[in-house]
């Protein structure tokens, strides 16, 4: 029995979830009014469709299905570097993805790690290319993100609840009954959706180790109209179609996913009384161990491979780096500034709202930025408004990933403390400020980390908006590309690396509570 | 809320130099890059012409042409630049491009005469591979080795559509059984250019599609001479890069100055260092050293730009269809 | 004085109906069998369940809509009485400002209210380091500082061992000797009721019943209560 929660009002989420339905069905609309008679949808857009949702589905479903064990070792073990390791999970997630490739190709690629080895034990190689390609990239992006989100799953059941199951002498069985198989009914759908939605648009992964025209996704199509055919109407409907694709798995979600909480524990420190079998510790050791290796063999040699280029990266890079910073910094702002007000909203009466702020990461950002290029050409020049559009942007993108943090710890206290706060009149900023923003720091440190990461490492809209004298980092990185500077694009892509995971640490850091001592 | 002070600043610092006239030229992104052609041909060009000359990146040559098409007649443009021959029929269709003035002694291994896009620069498309790599010398004979190459998607990037209209000059009706044949050799297909050369340097494929200038950069600029082009028998694509000015220019004499400049020494001596390609007027002290070394493909091949637009669909449905299996 | 006019609430199956008058200063306790509605009945006058129909007045004034915090009344529930995050001092404190913004006169009344509780020195401690004797102290001196004439007690002592809950009880009786607040007190103990509360409102069968003595109606139960009681 919630009971009336007069602490709460929802208008303000209502507004900033209309506010986000706005800019991307707006922008979608913007690109389809310029659009002239095209060729409409052909049977190479439908296979991409194809394509599109059934690599979306398996790298989902892998993601999620691995990171459950991951985050279970993860919530009942404590060893030295568990807090490092649980930070270094945010950073696969908020690589340029390009480098995430040719980290990963340094592994399974044909001249990486693994086929030298079997090359040397006269084994035959493995080739990453194709659809078991696609989704390995998309799992060693998108399992750590799994994991966090599922390990906030755990640890939000009160530490009373296990004690209560220790009294009980329950079992692997019951605990996995009582208390982990409700949980994960309950964060699984959701992390599922977002996962899928991150799927769904992706492009230069999905055709760089697809290995051909055959791992062609929407988005690619989308690029194809755009800029093969100037199909401006081809490129709006198949982004509708993103969008739809995305509203669906996210409506199922919400459907799926159970809404009671745990109630509310008094935050003692979470210990667990069911897992010192030696078995048991034996195996989430093993998982965290492959976890580990996978996660971050890749990542090692992108910074291995970075560290002699640092010492090249020209004057320009560092400032695109300073300028990198302050946008991802200002998107973080505006993030919180959403994502607080449509998690207050969505945990009472308004669960639908989260379901709006997902499309943001399925919306193409080649439509995206497009249809706000249309939309701000008429009134104001491009560039003057780059860095703030970009962060607008880069926030959006990041509101799914912050809203499935927040919703569950937002829901829990309105849910726990909301007659508590309603009797002593507790409401508006006091409220946010001693019992809401106290109690979810945890989830808006990660999300705001999230975001500010996220946003360093995008490329997103800034590509088209760009000036030559102030350009992000990623896109600095992308010229040395561009003009054959290889090492010293490794350099940059290592000093991004840097500064993403910089300020997801602070962030993340500052925002944990007990839950992860 | 720094940046929008930022942003701000350099608004009014825009406004602050307005008296001096503006030529916006909007180019490909490589282009403006600190390691691009830009700065120089800025400098050099305000040098001369008592003005201001912004350069704007607008992605690759065609998101450029999409920009321009997107931006209409009220585009600031005056001029643009890095449209390639593949673009340049969409480009007139727009009719928002004027006549030139220029004339100049191209160095270009084809005939040049067009009223509204004068080039610039030009390449050949080519294979790179190691220098030591016994490499094929056609296409079939690629297709019938071992060896693995990376290519550009044509629906992305403009190198692959290179590859597309290449493999359609020199084979017409054959294309597709030759792509068929390619089909394993091919390690993976990528969206642009940047990718596809770093897989190669990591050492994912053999041969990597870019242009036969492509090892002037690792010998001139890196010392070193490891990285060779393939030449093939059946000749090589070529790549012209063009300008033109906009009719709805306000800085119709500026434009025309610029393009005039484009053909001089002072640019096109910029171009075979910072674009990596072969100027479009080779300049009076010749080619810098290194550029001998390199293939000279004895045979070139381009679509004429009116044929461009109807081969090139015929092609991708072939490509696509042949890689799809 | 609260008065329930002809009050109704409705929840499915369930429903609940009352008409009856709390006297300033009483002491009531709300006793009947499990699940005849005791706790629906403190929400419904807190405020946190909307009636069907009715109205219900504090004084002469009809408070049938206020909203919990602007009604004359402090309240415990049965768990979640206080902030886990916040101090001592600070849940304490939120019963004088909800925004906790204090006045050197205010932050004394905190100081008072814990020393009369018996936790004079335990300010800064969070909830999680004090006993369960101790969190229900801390509510009971936030009741105190909130100085509201009427208390609504929802079991807040049930998990605390008879001698402690005794102790709570004899606390709160002389709190409110104190204050002169009136108070409605939720209970399953008919010892409980003899304690501190002289006048009874039964909850039975969807009624709760205009408040009798609570000596009579234990020495004399009706049916419903006797099979209750047992």
């Amino acid at each position: 029995m919630a009971g009336r929660v007069i602490a709460i009002r929802a208008w303000p989420g209502i507004g900033a979830a209309a506010f986000v339905a706005a800019l991307i069905l707006g922008t979608l609309l913007a690109v389809a009014l310029r659009a002239e008679a095209g060729r409409g949808l052909g049977p190479s857009e439908w296979a991409a469709l194809r394509f599109t949702v059934s690599q979306a589905l398996w790298s989902a479903g892998l993601s999620v299905l691995l990171a459950v064990p991951v985050a279970r070792a993860l919530a009942r073990r404590r060893f030295i570097g568990r807090r490092l390791f649980i930070s270094l999970l945010g950073v696969p997630f908020i690589l340029p993805v390009i480098v995430a490739v040719l980290g990963l190709l340094a592994v399974f690629g044909r001249s990486g790690i693994v086929n030298s080895a079997l090359r040397w034990a006269e084994l035959p190689e493995i080739s990453i290319y194709g659809f078991h390609g696609v989704v390995l990239a998309h799992v060693f992006f998108n399992l750590p993100l799994a994991t966090r989100l599922i390990l906030q799953g755990w640890q939000q059941v009160p530490a009373e609840r296990f004690r209560l199951a220790a009294q009980l002498g329950f079992g692997s069985k019951d605990m996995w009954r009582i208390i982990e198989a409700p949980m994960l009914r309950r964060v699984v759908p959701q992390s599922f959706a977002v996962i899928f939605a991150l799927c769904i648009s992706s492009f230069a992964v999905a055709l760089t180790l697809g290995g051909g025209p055959k791992a062609t996704t929407v988005e690619l199509a989308i690029y194809q109209a755009f800029r093969f055919d100037f199909d401006l109407g081809r490129a709006a409907l198949l982004s509708c179609l993103q969008l739809v694709m995305v509203g669906a798995a996210a409506l199922l979600a919400l459907k799926l996913s159970d809404r009671d909480g745990f109630g509310a524990g008094l935050d003692r420190p979470v210990l667990r009384w069911d897992a010192d079998t030696a078995p048991k510790v034996a195996l989430d050791t093993c998982v965290i161990l492959c976890a580990a290796v996978f996660l971050l063999v890749p990542l090692s040699l992108v910074v291995l491979d970075g560290i002699a280029g640092l010492a090249q990266l020209p004057r320009q890079v560092w400032q695109a780096a300073w300028v990198s910073v302050l946008v991802s910094l200002a998107s973080t702002g505006i993030m919180v500034a959403l994502a607080l007000p449509i998690a207050i909203a969505s945990s009472s009466r308004h669960r639908w709202l989260e379901a709006v702020a997902l499309l943001g990461i399925a919306a193409s950002p080649l439509v995206i930025g497009t249809g706000l290029f249309l939309i701000i050409y008429p009134i104001a020049n491009p560039f003057s408004v780059a860095f703030p559009v970009t962060a607008l942007v880069n926030a959006v993108m990041a509101l799914p990933f912050a809203l499935r943090m927040l919703i569950g710890p937002v829901r829990d206290v309105v849910q726990d403390y909301g007659r508590l706060s309603g009797s002593l009149d507790i409401k508006g900023w006091a409220w946010m400020r001693l019992v809401l923003l106290p109690r979810v720091r945890g989830a808006l440190g990660f999300s705001c980390g999230l975001t500010a990461a996220l946003s360093m490492g995008d490329l997103g809209v800034i590509a088209l908006f760009a000036d030559p004298e102030r350009a992000t980092l990623p896109l600095q990185m992308y010229r040395l590309m561009g003009s054959y500077r290889m090492e010293a694009a490794s350099g940059a892509a290592l000093l991004l690396l840097c500064l993403s995971f910089g300020l997801f640490w602070a962030f993340d850091r500052g925002g944990r509570g007990h839950a992860e001592a | 809320m720094k940046y929008l002070a930022f942003a701000t600043g350099m608004l009014a610092a825009t406004t602050a130099i307005a008296e001096t006239p503006v030529l916006t030229v909007y180019t490909y992104d490589s282009f403006v890059s600190n390691w691009g052609p830009g700065p120089s041909v800025e400098k050099a060009f305000e040098a001369q012409c008592g003005c201001d000359l912004k350069l704007v990146g607008a992605g690759d040559g065609a998101a450029l042409l999409a920009r321009l098409k997107l931006e209409g007649a009220r585009s600031d443009a005056d001029v643009v630049l890095g449209l390639d021959t593949n673009l340049v029929a969409a480009a007139r269709e727009t009719g928002l491009f004027s006549d030139h003035s220029v004339t100049a002694e191209y160095t270009l291994p084809i005939e040049w005469s067009d009223s509204q896009f004068v080039p610039f620069d030009w390449g050949y498309f080519a294979f790179v591979k190691a220098a030591e790599l016994e490499a094929p010398t056609n296409f079939k004979d690629l297709a019938d080795s071992d060896l693995k190459i990376v290519i550009q998607d044509p629906r992305s990037s403009t190198p692959g559509l290179g590859l597309l209209l290449w493999v359609k000059e020199a084979y017409g009706d054959e294309a597709k059984s030759v792509w068929e044949g390619l089909a394993d050799n091919v390690v993976t297909v990528t969206k642009g250019w940047s990718e596809a050369y770093g897989l190669f340097l990591d050492g994912e494929a053999d041969m990597v599609l870019s242009y036969t200038t492509s090892p002037a950069y690792h010998l001139i600029a890196e010392e070193d001479a490891s990285k060779a082009a393939a030449a093939f028998d059946e000749g090589h694509y070529m790549q012209i890069e063009v300008a033109g000015k906009l009719a709805a220019s306000d800085q119709q004499d500026l434009a025309d100055q610029f393009l005039a400049f484009m053909v001089t020494d002072d640019f096109q001596a910029i171009i075979p260092t910072t674009n990596w390609m072969y100027p479009a007027v080779t300049p009076k002290e010749g080619l810098p050293k290194g550029f001998e070394t390199l293939i000279t493909p004895e045979k070139s091949l381009l679509v004429s730009p009116e044929k461009a637009d109807m081969v090139r669909d015929a092609a991708l449905a072939e490509w696509l269809d042949a890689l799809s299996q | 004085m609260l008065r329930l006019e002809n009050v109704l609430m409705r929840q499915g199956d369930f429903t609940l109906g009352g008409d009856l008058t709390v006297p300033a200063g009483a002491r009531v306790a709300v006793i009947g069998p499990s699940g005849a509605g005791k706790s629906t009945l403190l929400s419904l006058i807190a405020g946190f369940l909307p009636a069907s129909q009715g109205r219900v007045f504090w004084e002469d004034k009809d408070i049938t809509m206020a909203s919990p915090g602007k009604r004359p009344i402090a309240m415990l529930f049965q768990d979640n009485n206080l902030f886990p995050h916040l101090t001592v001092f600070q849940n304490v404190g939120l019963g004088i400002r909800p925004n906790l913004k204090l006045d050197p006169s205010q932050h004394a009344l905190v100081v008072d209210a814990l020393k009369r509780v018996g936790l004079a020195g335990f300010e800064d401690r969070k909830p999680a380091a004090l006993s369960g004797g101790q969190q229900s102290r801390v509510a009971l001196a936030r009741v105190l500082v909130q100085r509201r004439p009427l208390v609504l007690l929802d079991e807040p002592f049930a998990a605390l061992g008879p001698a402690l809950k005794a102790e709570m009880l004899d606390l709160v009786a002389e709190l409110l000797a104190e204050t002169g607040a009136g108070m409605l007190m939720v209970s399953h103990d008919p010892e409980d009721a003899r304690r501190i509360a002289d006048q009874t409102i039964l909850v039975a069968e969807g009624v709760a019943h205009p408040l009798v003595a609570t000596a009579d109606l234990l020495e004399n139960p009706p049916q419903a209560l006797k099979d209750y009681l047992g």
